[in-house]
């Protein structure tokens, strides 16, 4: 499964939502999720793919890590295991 | 003005049973709840038994979302209230909602949720836990979310006085309605303590029996440990009659003392003082009392203690008053365990139904009260007493009133 698949998924439980309802463009307001729910994708993003994720629920915008999107979640978990990866 | 307080409601959870009425009919039944014990490393424990609550399917009873937030002594706070404002037929609406609120006891909140994380970071060595662990560990998670759930807007906590928790909490939420500061409170206890990490503590102190609960026998050799909870509606009596509630019973009175002694030892003066306190808080005499719940943890000390303090405090009428400890059958529920026994004096004064003492076989002459020993009885009673010490020399005592 692909990382992209992934992250739909882990969006889609926490949204009891199909993965298919869970579109690159959606943001999670969108779809239902709320900030607890966001600290739970985190959570769940973190355990998946073995990576730190720089996100700070007081002020998620001045987070490094992107939540504006389901697209932007996916490109932010991709650098962030190319370059935790390489440091790793 | 001089404010009554009734209750409209009762909900429960326990190994008697999923709901209050399921308890309690069990309870009146003599069956004894207590069973091995089932849950990771559980056979790493010298003491195997309690009344565990099986059978149970969370995900049944709640969401994903409501899971994730929810330890199981907030589940099982939960599940009662369902029960209890269902039964009082209240609904919450814009100004009761400000003059209603909850108050819940418990002694180890939620245990099961730190057992379980402490696990996952000490044992199994993870740097990272699930982000809502505070929130449902923090002790007052199960009255927050009943607050959440009906909208309940007025005071709002949780009392942790051990083993005297619930009682503590009822006899605060009855002197807010009485007092005036509330119409409505849903009070009551809950405690979740059967994982490895919260029996072993109890073994440590050695009053944990092994092989069963005897109250007042003298063959008991220790306490058995339970886990559920219970719920009540409290309400102002006007404002129940004003809507036709269902009263189960009056809240008559409440005491509290301290022994200022032992941090473990109990002192029969302590007791005594609260048993007294609660009779003269509610104008109730000891001629009137045809029932108690006892403490009754079957620990050597606590039911010779108990017995000495009954006999203190009631004088002469303690020889006819008939006294039972349910925790025979529940297990001591701790924090939530007055609020599970006061389901049997409700159904005292309500129903003129006594639970008995299961497992009762020789009589002690340092317990030589009327034990209702292993069968229920029936017999009308005006006063119910309920009992709780708690370690600290914590003690509570409330005294319910038939009503009608």
């Amino acid at each position: 499964m692909s990382v992209s698949e992934k992250i739909r998924e882990i969006l889609a439980e926490q949204a009891l939502l199909s993965p298919s309802d869970v579109p690159d463009e959606a943001s999670l307001e969108d779809i239902g999720i709320d900030s607890m729910g966001v600290v739970e994708v985190i959570f769940a993003i973190e355990e998946t793919f073995s990576i730190e994720v720089p996100f700070n629920a007081n002020d998620p915008q001045a987070s490094a890590f992107d939540v504006s999107s389901v697209g932007a979640i996916t490109a932010a978990v991709n650098q962030l295991i190319a370059e935790q990866k390489a440091t790793g | 003005m001089n404010r009554r307080v009734v209750i409209t409601g009762q909900g429960a959870i326990s190994a008697l049973g999923p709901t209050a009425k399921s308890t309690l009919s069990a309870m009146m039944d003599g069956v004894c709840a207590i069973t091995s014990l089932e849950f990771p490393n559980a056979d790493r424990l010298s003491v195997g038994i309690g009344g565990q609550i099986k059978e149970y399917d969370p995900s049944a009873q709640f969401s994903r979302s409501e899971l994730a937030l929810f330890d199981p002594f907030t589940q099982f706070a939960v599940l009662s209230a369902r029960e209890a404002v269902a039964q009082s037929g209240l609904e919450f609406g814009e100004a009761l909602s400000l003059r209603s609120g909850v108050i819940l006891g418990s002694a180890g909140g939620g245990l099961q949720t730190q057992d379980e994380n402490y696990r996952l970071v000490y044992e199994d060595g993870k740097n990272r836990v699930h982000p809502f662990v505070v929130p449902r560990l923090m002790m007052n998670a199960g009255s927050s979310q009943l607050s959440m759930i009906f909208g309940l807007r007025g005071a709002c906590y949780t009392i942790a006085t051990a083993c005297a928790s619930s009682n503590h909490a009822m006899g605060q939420a009855f002197h807010a309605i009485r007092g005036g500061s509330a119409d409505v409170m849903l009070t009551g206890g809950s405690d979740s303590m059967l994982c490895f990490g919260g029996l072993k503590a109890w073994e440590g102190l050695r009053v944990m029996s092994s092989d069963g609960c005897r109250p007042f026998c003298a063959t008991r050799n220790g306490m058995v440990q339970g886990e559920g909870a219970a719920v009540f509606v409290f309400e102002e009596l006007e404002h129940a009659r004003a809507r036709g509630a269902p009263i189960l019973a009056e809240v008559a009175g409440f005491s509290m003392t301290a022994d200022a002694g032992d941090i473990v030892v109990p002192n029969q003066d302590g007791a005594a003082r609260a048993i007294r306190g609660a009779l003269a808080d509610g104008n109730l005499s000891p001629e009137q009392v045809g029932y108690v719940n006892a403490h009754g943890t079957a620990t050597a000390v606590n039911d010779r203690t108990e017995t000495a303090a009954l006999r203190n405090a009631l004088g002469t009428a303690a020889d006819r008053i008939a006294l039972s400890s349910t925790k025979s059958m529940h297990g001591h529920i701790m924090g939530g365990t007055g609020a599970v026994e006061l389901l049997s004096c409700i159904a005292a004064v309500k129903d003129g139904q006594l639970a008995p003492t299961v497992n009762y076989r020789t009589p002690d002459p340092e317990c030589d009260l009327d034990i209702v020993a292993n069968t229920a009885r029936e017999t009308p009673v005006e006063v119910a007493i309920s009992n709780a010490f708690a370690f600290g020399g914590l003690n509570a005592v409330l005294a319910l009133k038939r009503f009608g």
